[in-house]
C-alpha cells in the first residue's frame, strides 16, 4: 500500500466540474462537522468558499487556540552544501546553474549552529541538494552530530532516502523529516524535473511514509503551490498528510504551504496564487486536519505573515538565510528569494504583540549521539 | 476543615494541578499560580530549556510550588523513562507526570506503554503519576507498578469537552485505593466541582485556563469549583431522587 493507489483514484475526479458544484450549503455544512472527509475538504476548496472565507477563518482560529494554544513554533532553515545533480526548472540549485558550490565544513557548521542558536532558537531544519557523491548519508551524520550539540531539535529537509538511510539519521539525533512534493500533478512534475534521480515521482511520493516508518517524530510535507493548479494541488497534499496520520497515527503530520518565489533562473509559474488564494488553503488544512500542524516559510512577506498567524499557522521560521553558510558569511547563491527577512528578535516582538508566546523549544534529543563517521 | 491530599510524602492544601502550555506569555504562569492557589504545576521537560533566559518557562514558576514534569512526546515507555530521567537530572525533583502518547489524532494515552514506565521509575525512587484512559484493570496494575496517584481523563485533552468519561472514572476512585486525579478534558468550573464531588483527590486541568478570554479569573473561577466540590464530597451528599419525597410517609401512622 502506498499513498500513491490513493493519488491515482483521486486523479480520476473531473476537477473542473467538482469546482463548479459545490455550493455554500456544502461549505456552512463542512463547517458544522467535527470531522470533515474528502467531500468536505473539496468543498473548503472550491470557489463557493471564497465569500465565507471569514467564517472559515473564525472556525480555523478557535481549533488552532484550542490544540495549540496562543503559541508559534519558531525554527530556522540551515542550508549545508548546494551541490545537485538534478535539473529542476524553478530552482537556483538546479546542475545546469553554473556557479561555485558550496559544502560546509563541520568547523563551519559548528560556526554556523553557534550563531543560530545565539538567537535563541533551538530548533533547526538542515537543507541539501542532492548529491550523493558529494553530501552522502555519512555527512549529514556527521552533521547532526555536531548540531545536536546546539540544538534540541533537529529536522532534514534533503533527497529522499531508503527507510534504513533514515533510521541511521534518526538514530544519529534527526527527529523530524520535511519532504515536498514539489507538484502531485504528475505532468507538470515530468515538466520541471528535467534531469536527475529526482525525476523519479513514487520515489519522492512514498518517502515521507518511509519517514513514517522509520520511526520520526514529526514528518512535514507540502506542494510548492504555483506549479499547478491549486485547488487540485492543496486537496491532493491535506489528503496525502491524512494518508500518513491514519496510518501512522505516533507520528506529527504536518503541512507547510510555500508558494513559489523568484529564483536564478526565468521559469514562471503556471498557476497564480493569490494571497486569498492561499488563505484559504490554509483554512482548508485547518479545518479538515484540525491536529496537524502548518508551517509557513519566509517566502512570504512579513505583512502578510503577520496576518496568517492567526488562521492555523503553528510554525514559522525566522531569522533566515538561504544560502550555504549563510548566516556567517555572505556571498553564496540562495535558493531562492526570501520575503519577510526579520531576525529572530524582531519576530519574537511581533508575535508577543500579536498575543501569541513564541516556542524556542519542544523537544529533547533522546538517542545516544554517534561517533563520527 | 482539615483535609489535605498526600502525595508522595508532600501534603497539599490545594487539589487544583495546573499546567504550563498554551499561554500567550509565560509572564501569566505565575499570576495564574496566585489566583489558582494551586500547589503543582505541570511542565512538559520538552518546552524547559536552561539556556533559554527568559524564555525557559522554569524561571516563571514560583518557587514553592511542587514541580509536576511530564513526558509529553514519548511514545514508547523507554522514551518516557528516558525523559524523566533527564527531567531529574535537569533538576526538576522527582515528581513525574508520565505520558505516552501514540495517536496524535486524538491524543489517547497507551496505558500499556504507561504502566511498563511506571514500574521502571516508581523502582528509580520517582513519584509517579500517570495519565492514563480510565480502565479499572490498568488502574491496578499502575498501583501494583507503584504509582504515587493515577490521573484518568475526562475527555481527550485539550477538547475542553467536560467529563465524558464519568462512569468509567467513578468506577476507578471506588475501586483503587489511591488518589485519582481527573486529568484532560475539564472545560468548566461546574466540570471540575463534578469531579470533586465523585470523590475525585484532585483535578489537573490546563486549556481550560489557558484558552479562557480572562486566565486569571478562570483560574479562581476553577479554584472555588474545586473547593467547593471537595467540600460537598466531604459533607456527603444527600440521596437523589427520582420523585418527590412524600412529606406525610406511608408509614406515619407506626410513630
Amino acid at each position: 500500500m502506498s499513498f500513491y493507489e490513493t493519488l491515482t483514484r483521486l486523479e480520476e475526479y473531473p476537477y473542473e466540474q467538482l469546482w463548479k458544484e459545490y455550493t455554500a450549503g456544502d461549505v456552512r455544512r463542512a463547517l458544522g462537522k467535527n470531522r470533515l472527509d474528502e467531500h468536505d475538504l473539496l468543498a473548503l476548496l472550491s470557489p463557493a468558499a471564497a465569500p465565507l472565507l471569514e467564517e472559515m477563518a473564525q472556525a480555523a482560529q478557535r481549533l488552532t487556540r484550542t490544540h495549540f494554544g496562543h503559541s508559534m513554533q519558531l525554527f530556522t532553515p540551515m542550508y549545508l552544501a548546494d551541490f545537485c545533480v538534478n535539473h529542476c526548472t524553478y530552482c537556483s540549485f538546479s546542475s545546469i546553474y553554473d556557479f561555485p558550490r558550496k559544502k560546509l565544513s563541520l568547523e563551519e557548521v559548528r560556526r554556523e549552529a553557534e550563531t543560530i542558536a545565539a538567537t535563541g532558537l533551538r530548533h533547526i531544519l538542515i537543507l541539501t541538494g542532492e548529491s550523493r557523491r558529494d553530501n552522502p548519508v555519512s555527512y549529514i551524520k556527521d552533521c547532526v552530530g555536531v548540531l545536536r550539540e546546539f540544538f534540541a531539535s533537529v529536522s532534514i529537509e534533503i533527497n529522499p532516502l531508503s527507510t534504513d538511510e533514515y533510521r541511521e539519521l534518526l538514530q544519529a539525533g534527526v527527529d523530524g523529516l520535511t519532504l515536498y512534493q514539489e507538484v502531485y500533478h504528475q505532468d507538470t512534475y515530468r515538466e520541471l524535473h528535467v534531469k536527475g534521480p529526482k525525476r523519479n515521482y513514487r520515489n519522492r511520493l512514498d518517502a515521507p511514509e518511509r519517514g513514517c516508518q522509520a520511526g520520526f517524530r514529526s514528518v512535514n510535507i507540502g506542494a510548492l503551490l504555483g506549479m499547478h493548479d491549486w485547488r487540485q494541488e492543496a486537496f491532493q497534499s491535506a489528503m496525502h498528510a491524512r494518508y500518513l496520520q491514519d496510518r501512522y497515527p505516533e507520528c506529527e503530520i504536518s503541512l507547510s504551504t510555500p508558494r513559489f518565489r523568484p529564483y536564478l533562473g526565468e521559469f514562471n509559474p503556471e498557476s497564480d496564487v493569490s494571497d486569498r488564494s492561499l488563505v484559504q488553503i490554509i483554512l482548508a488544512y485547518r479545518l479538515f486536519l484540525p491536529r496537524s500542524g502548518i508551517t509557513l516559510s519566509t517566502r512570504e512577506p512579513a505583512t502578510l505573515r503577520d496576518h496568517l498567524i492567526h488562521l492555523g499557522i503553528t510554525k514559522m521560521s525566522a531569522g533566515v538565510s538561504t544560502e550555504v553558510g549563510g548566516h556567517t558569511n555572505e556571498g553564496g547563491t540562495p535558493q531562492f528569494e526570501i520575503s519577510d527577512s526579520r531576525s529572530v528578535q524582531e519576530i519574537t516582538a511581533m508575535l508577543y504583540t500579536n498575543g501569541l508566546q513564541p516556542v524556542f523549544k519542544d523537544w529533547d534529543i533522546l538517542t545516544d549521539p554517534v561517533p563520527l563517521a | 476543615m482539615h483535609d489535605p491530599l498526600l502525595i508522595g510524602g508532600t501534603a497539599l492544601t490545594s487539589r487544583l494541578f495546573i499546567g504550563t502550555g498554551k499561554y500567550s506569555r509565560n509572564t501569566l504562569i505565575p499570576e495564574v499560580v496566585a489566583r489558582s492557589g494551586s500547589e503543582v504545576i505541570t511542565v512538559a521537560l520538552r518546552r524547559v530549556d536552561p539556556d533559554g533566559g527568559e524564555e525557559n518557562i522554569i524561571s516563571h514558576i514560583p518557587g514553592h510550588m511542587t514541580l509536576l514534569p511530564n513526558t509529553s512526546g514519548a511514545r514508547t515507555a523507554e522514551e518516557a523513562v528516558r525523559i524523566a530521567r533527564l527531567a531529574r537530572a535537569a533538576g526538576l525533583g522527582n515528581w513525574v507526570k508520565i505520558e505516552v502518547i501514540n495517536d496524535q489524532k486524538y491524543l489517547l494515552p497507551d496505558n500499556l506503554e504507561t504502566i511498563r514506565a511506571t514500574e521502571i521509575l516508581a523502582a528509580e525512587g520517582f513519584v509517579v503519576l500517570p495519565y492514563m484512559s480510565p480502565d479499572l484493570s490498568a488502574a491496578l496494575r499502575l498501583k501494583a507498578a507503584g504509582a504515587a496517584a493515577v490521573m484518568p481523563l475526562g475527555a481527550p485533552i485539550g477538547t475542553n469537552r467536560g467529563l465524558r468519561t464519568k462512569e468509567l472514572v467513578r468506577i476507578i476512585i471506588e475501586e483503587v485505593d489511591l488518589p485519582i486525579i481527573v486529568d484532560a478534558g475539564i472545560g468548566r468550573p461546574s466540570e471540575a466541582a463534578e469531579a470533586m464531588e465523585m470523590g475525585a483527590a484532585a483535578v489537573l486541568l490546563n486549556t481550560a485556563i489557558a484558552t479562557a478570554r480572562d486566565p486569571l479569573v478562570m483560574a479562581e473561577a476553577f479554584r472555588d469549583a474545586v473547593a467547593a466540590g471537595r467540600k460537598a464530597y466531604m459533607a456527603g451528599l444527600g440521596p437523589v431522587e427520582e420523585v418527590a419525597a412524600a412529606s406525610s410517609p406511608l408509614t406515619g401512622f407506626l410513630g
